[in-house]
């Protein structure tokens, strides 16, 4: 893999939308930032400082104001087909089981679109091969409203792969659930990650979530967005809920923590 | 929870039809109230066996008119329902619109419907269609135009035109609300042709119950009143059965 091309890279980027009241909202300015092909970056910051908008920007849902975005190289202009996404709310259609909801974007990305008739039994054996990936395993035809929160959210993860992105946008994916399933879930994304192989962003409250899955933390500073600081966490893998007790990650989960009140100060 | 066992469904409506019928019957009696102001049940039932024959053609024309009224109501009003709520634009254009139209009383139109048509079954489906197709069009649209943003992003990050949002999410997601709103349609609809019928047919349950009145025979207007009312429960139980069978997934 040439390392000289960075899978997403931005370049200055800034963006400013107008608000209600029609007035100018700077929700990122000056963001450069470089990810390598298959590295796992996890963006922390307070509320409102744009950390969603970043995703927006990387999967083409909207444009820069100023700056380029860009993916293996090319400018981003338009939707992004190679990226999935989940967000905290898992969004499964109720009227499908989990098995047809992890089928959804095969039936409207090219070229799974055109062959989803006939390639069905290939694709479906593929959603199998994520539920259970997943730990779903025989929850294929259940509806979404009798799985729990945490395995909605699993089967919103298998949903974003299963076209097998190269990109995966994470926004928030865990908060709304209990601690000891978010923290199953975190171990569930990184056997994911380290399975597929593919480049991840992941946009966060919790810094312990941040530091567990990430290979690299960056923390933003209030609105207008700048990323202030960049963390390489250097833990091994796969990491454990073990290396939570470690002062290792604790001294990381720290110095985050800190830097963070830096910025809301 | 257990499951209500059927009887424990069943029971409670039939008992409380009966209540309703028998406190009718006795209070008519106890009181002494004329026949001619407000006759028993029974004397009702009564009539109904006698004009059995004149009442079931009426009863079918009335059945007939409000079908068709209704069903160029779900066609109508599915379509416009889609457009205003897949288009902002169209919504903001038309809404004002809608409303002024829902917001005439459908009885005064029936004149108007006279003049243009004349006597006769037009007037009737044409107002069955009216009064029923607004609720159909606001809820279409309501379900379709409150697609969570979360899932849009989702499937526009996909390449997914506005079309497949719609096929693929929006259209099935409007399916409860659809149905929703025909129980209140189907009820309007009657409404709306035995209105009409009343004044401008000279066929149906109204145009009966019209010269039945003008007879003083109350009785025979009030069995028309009993066949309207369980032709309109017999439908609305039609669609609450189909609406369980199609979307039973909002039902858990």
């Amino acid at each position: 893999m040439a390392a000289s091309v960075p899978c997403v890279a931005l370049r200055d980027v800034s963006l400013i939308y107008y608000g209600d009241d029609g007035r100018e909202v700077h929700a990122l300015e000056g963001v450069s930032l470089s990810i390598a092909q298959g590295e796992f970056v996890a963006i922390a910051g307070p509320s409102g400082c744009g950390k969603t908008t970043i995703l927006k920007l990387v999967s083409g849902l909207m444009p820069a104001t100023r700056g380029q975005v860009l993916i293996d190289g090319a400018p981003v202009c338009g939707p992004q087909k190679n990226v999935g996404m989940a967000f905290q709310n898992p969004t499964l259609l109720p009227w499908r089981s989990a098995l047809e909801n992890v089928l959804l974007p095969l039936e409207v990305v090219e070229p799974h679109r055109r062959q989803f008739r006939h390639k069905r039994r290939e694709y479906e054996a593929r959603a199998h091969e994520l539920l259970r990936l997943v730990g779903l395993d025989g929850f294929a035809h259940k509806p979404p409203y009798q799985l729990s929160g945490g395995m909605q959210q699993r089967v919103s993860l298998c949903r974003a792969l299963i076209h097998e992105p190269e990109i995966l946008l994470l926004d928030e994916p865990f908060a709304a659930l209990d601690a000891f399933t978010r923290e199953e879930l975190w171990g569930v994304l990184q056997s994911l990650w380290q399975a597929r192989r593919c480049t991840v962003i992941l946009v966060t409250h919790d810094l312990r979530e941040a530091v567990f899955l990430a290979t690299t933390v960056y923390v933003m500073s209030k609105r207008p967005g700048r990323l202030v600081h960049a963390t390489h966490v250097d833990l091994p893998r796969p990491r454990t809920a073990e290396h939570m007790f470690e002062p290792r990650f604790n001294d990381y989960v720290h110095d985050i923590y800190t830097r963070i009140g830096e910025v809301r100060a | 929870m257990r499951p209500a066992s059927p009887l424990r469904r069943i029971l409670p409506p039939i008992v409380a039809v009966a209540l309703f019928f028998l406190a009718w019957e006795v209070g008519c009696l106890v009181l002494g109230v004329d026949e001619f102001i407000l006759p028993r049940p029974s004397v009702a039932v009564a009539a109904y066996f006698q004009w059995q024959a004149a009442i079931w053609p009426n009863a079918l024309q009335t059945l007939f008119t409000t079908l068709v009224g209704l069903a160029l109501a779900i066609v109508t009003g599915t379509l416009i329902g889609a457009l205003i709520g897949y288009s902002a634009l169209l919504y903001d254009a038309l809404y004002p619109l809608l409303i002024a139209f829902n917001s005439i009383p459908k009885a005064a139109l029936v004149p108007v419907f006279v003049i243009w048509f004349g006597i006769g079954t037009l007037p009737a489906i044409l107002i069955a269609f009216l009064i029923s197709f607004f609720p159909i069009a606001v809820n279409v649209a309501t379900g379709i135009a409150t697609v969570e943003p979360e899932l849009r992003d989702v499937l526009r990050s996909l390449g997914a035109s506005k079309f497949d949002l719609f096929i693929k999410v929006g259209f099935p997601r409007a399916m409860p609300y659809f149905f929703a709103s025909l129980k209140v349609a189907v009820t309007l609809a009657f409404v709306g042709s035995v209105v009409a019928e009343l004044g401008a047919s000279n066929r149906g349950i109204g145009n009966m119950m019209v010269i039945a009145s003008s007879r003083f025979d109350v009785p025979l207007v009030f069995a028309g009143l009993i066949v309207v009312a369980l032709m309109g429960i017999a439908l609305y139980a039609a669609f609450a059965l189909l609406e369980r069978r199609i979307v039973n997934w909002a039902y858990r």
